[in-house]
């Protein structure tokens, strides 16, 4: 797998919901050689921003050369907020695609479960699972269910997901589905599955984790964590492994190298 | 037109590195640079045994620049010579292996077990802000620093360039210490410390609530040290601190660097070393400048 980083064209820009833009970038060869679970990263155009921003792949067009991101500004003056501010036609640095992505698990029932910002990626993989085009799945498709948290009524990608399989809705206030976590989500629903695909807040990962260990199902999470280079040069970007790993021989594994997506039970959440 | 440059007894085809710890051993950024094309790869720091390093959050990005706190984590000195070296020994590049330690003796003893592998400088670390024992805790007190050069210098097979701090009030005092314990080389600077405040959640962003700032933002301070430096000693200079472009490693040869390391340019263009080299031949064309020695403290009022 290829990674490139080259000036990316903006094809198109939308506000999904309060903070959160969807952009469409024609980058033809990260979208061929990209898969779901996968990120990039992205360039500001101020000099006095130097590192990028890692954004997880929502959406990847091999056809059309074109990748999708969803994500949110995280406050005023940001390099997000000046993302968010790109036209149709406007130049970005992107490098990409890195990181491992989600492997599936043939024939395995699942949950796509997303929180948050974390939602977005899990849009690609819903895609992936059902047209069959996930290396290694075969003829063996495995019925999915999404599972979706958001804070509030701001709501964002549902109808999308809604194409791809059955979803349920979890909302910290309330406003949508049932009121609290993905977890309160799926009991609420009596749902069950054998393997867990998520992304998400730290605290969700490790509570669907401990899900997951005492249902005896399998749970493949992507993590994140603040990056520097975003290709496993500079160490910033490590969280703890459960064995030593045998790049970084010590019990840390690089999240934009190693991961993103690891099997819960190798990381300490 | 010729860009080698002759540091302490070792020729590099051109006067551009890598600061250690922003290019790991070369292998992930190879998938975008030559290793070919540069003077030389300087390592990230590797110890006698493995390190596990500091928490999480362990970068930020501020204006102009950004913090990190790694905390030195590194594979220990046993796998660095089994794959490391090895790797790097592919290309047409000189190799220089950056050392920490949490003591004299941990310096020496990865010093030592390198002198038969075939690394062609060693770097040593004395200015790490961020870990508790060893790095910059030497790197601070000239007496300190001129012991620990003299001991290096004494398992040492290859030069020993002394990597200095510039969280220092005199650097040059630092510098003069070094020489004097027999240094072949020095690097400087290595970062400033720093910290960063997360006023909406009113925490520290680092976990390690400080770390070195780099990046453009501390370029000029880095001009300086070095001028500074290099009317002190007689040894070369390898010179760094925010190196972002072929002008800023001019500057810096301009201000007496005989080399240049470039290192958060990294993060922001993989591709940028290939070009400060390429960018340094222009100017070299442009200003009909036959040897790239020629540029070294070539600055005058």
């Amino acid at each position: 797998m290829k990674k490139t980083k080259g000036t990316a064209y903006v094809i198109s820009q939308k506000q999904l919901a309060p903070q959160i833009y969807d952009l469409t970038l024609h980058a033809p060869e990260i979208a061929e050689a990209a898969r779901a679970g996968q990120f990039v990263s992205v360039y500001t155009n101020s000099d006095s921003r130097l590192l990028p921003r890692p954004i997880s792949l929502c959406g990847i067009d091999k056809e059309n050369g074109s990748i999708r991101l969803v994500y949110r500004v995280t406050g005023e003056d940001t390099g997000t907020e000046e993302f968010s501010r790109l036209k149709e036609k406007d130049e970005i640095q992107v490098m990409g695609p890195l990181g491992n992505g989600f492997t599936v698990l043939p024939g395995k029932k699942a949950f796509l479960v997303g929180g948050g910002i974390g939602i977005p990626p899990m849009l690609q993989l819903a895609k992936d699972i059902n047209a069959g085009c996930v290396s290694g799945l075969a003829d063996q498709i495995p019925e999915i269910q999404i599972v979706a948290g958001y804070r509030d009524s701001g709501t964002f990608l549902l109808d999308e997901f809604q194409e791809q399989a059955k979803c349920f809705v979890a909302t910290e206030d309330g406003s949508v589905g049932t009121k609290g976590t993905v977890l309160d989500a799926i009991r609420e629903n009596g749902l069950d599955a054998e393997v867990i695909y998520a992304c998400g807040p730290l605290p969700m990962l490790r509570a669907l984790a401990a899900y997951a260990d005492e249902n005896g199902m399998e749970c493949f999470v992507s993590m994140e964590e603040r990056m520097a280079c975003g290709i496993g040069a500079c160490l910033a970007c490590v969280c703890e492994s459960k064995e030593k790993d045998s790049h970084t021989n010590v019990n840390n594994k690089r999240i934009c190298k190693e991961g993103p997506v690891f099997d819960a039970k190798e990381v300490k959440l | 037109m010729d860009m080698s440059v002759n540091i302490a007894g070792v020729t590099w085809k051109n006067p551009v590195t890598v600061a250690s710890g922003t290019f790991g051993s070369g292998a992930e950024y190879s998938e975008f640079v030559d290793l070919n094309k540069l003077g030389a790869v300087t390592t990230k720091g590797v110890a006698l045994t493995p390190w596990q390093g500091n928490a999480t959050p362990r970068v930020a990005e501020v204006y102009g620049g950004m913090l990190n706190a790694v905390g030195l984590q590194n594979p220990g000195i046993d796998l660095f010579c089994e794959r490391d070296i090895p790797y790097l020994k592919k290309f047409d590049t000189k190799i220089i292996v950056n050392v920490c330690g949490h003591s004299v003796e941990e310096y020496a003893g990865v010093v030592e077990r390198l002198s038969d592998e075939p690394a062609d400088m060693l770097e040593i670390n004395i200015s790490c802000p961020n870990v508790k024992e060893g790095g910059i805790a030497f790197g601070q007190d000239p007496k300190a620093v001129e012991a620990v050069t003299k001991e290096m210098k004494r398992y040492a097979k290859q030069p020993v360039i002394m990597k200095l701090s510039p969280n220092v009030t005199d650097i040059t005092e630092i510098a003069r210490a070094a020489e004097a314990g027999g240094a072949d080389a020095l690097s400087l600077i290595n970062t400033i410390t720093g910290m960063k405040i997360d006023i909406h959640r009113r925490t520290f962003v680092l976990a390690n609530k400080t770390g070195g700032m780099s990046g453009p933002a501390i370029h000029p301070v880095a001009v300086r040290m070095v001028y500074e430096c290099a009317q002190t000693v007689g040894i070369p200079i390898i010179g760094m601190g925010g190196i972002m472009n072929a002008e800023d490693a001019i500057e810096m040869l301009l201000a007496g660097a005989s080399a240049v390391s470039v290192g958060t340019a990294n993060f922001t263009d993989p591709y940028v070393t290939e070009k400060i080299i390429c960018g340094i031949r222009s100017y070299m064309e442009k200003y009909r400048i036959s040897a790239v020695r020629e540029l070294v403290g070539a600055a005058k009022n």
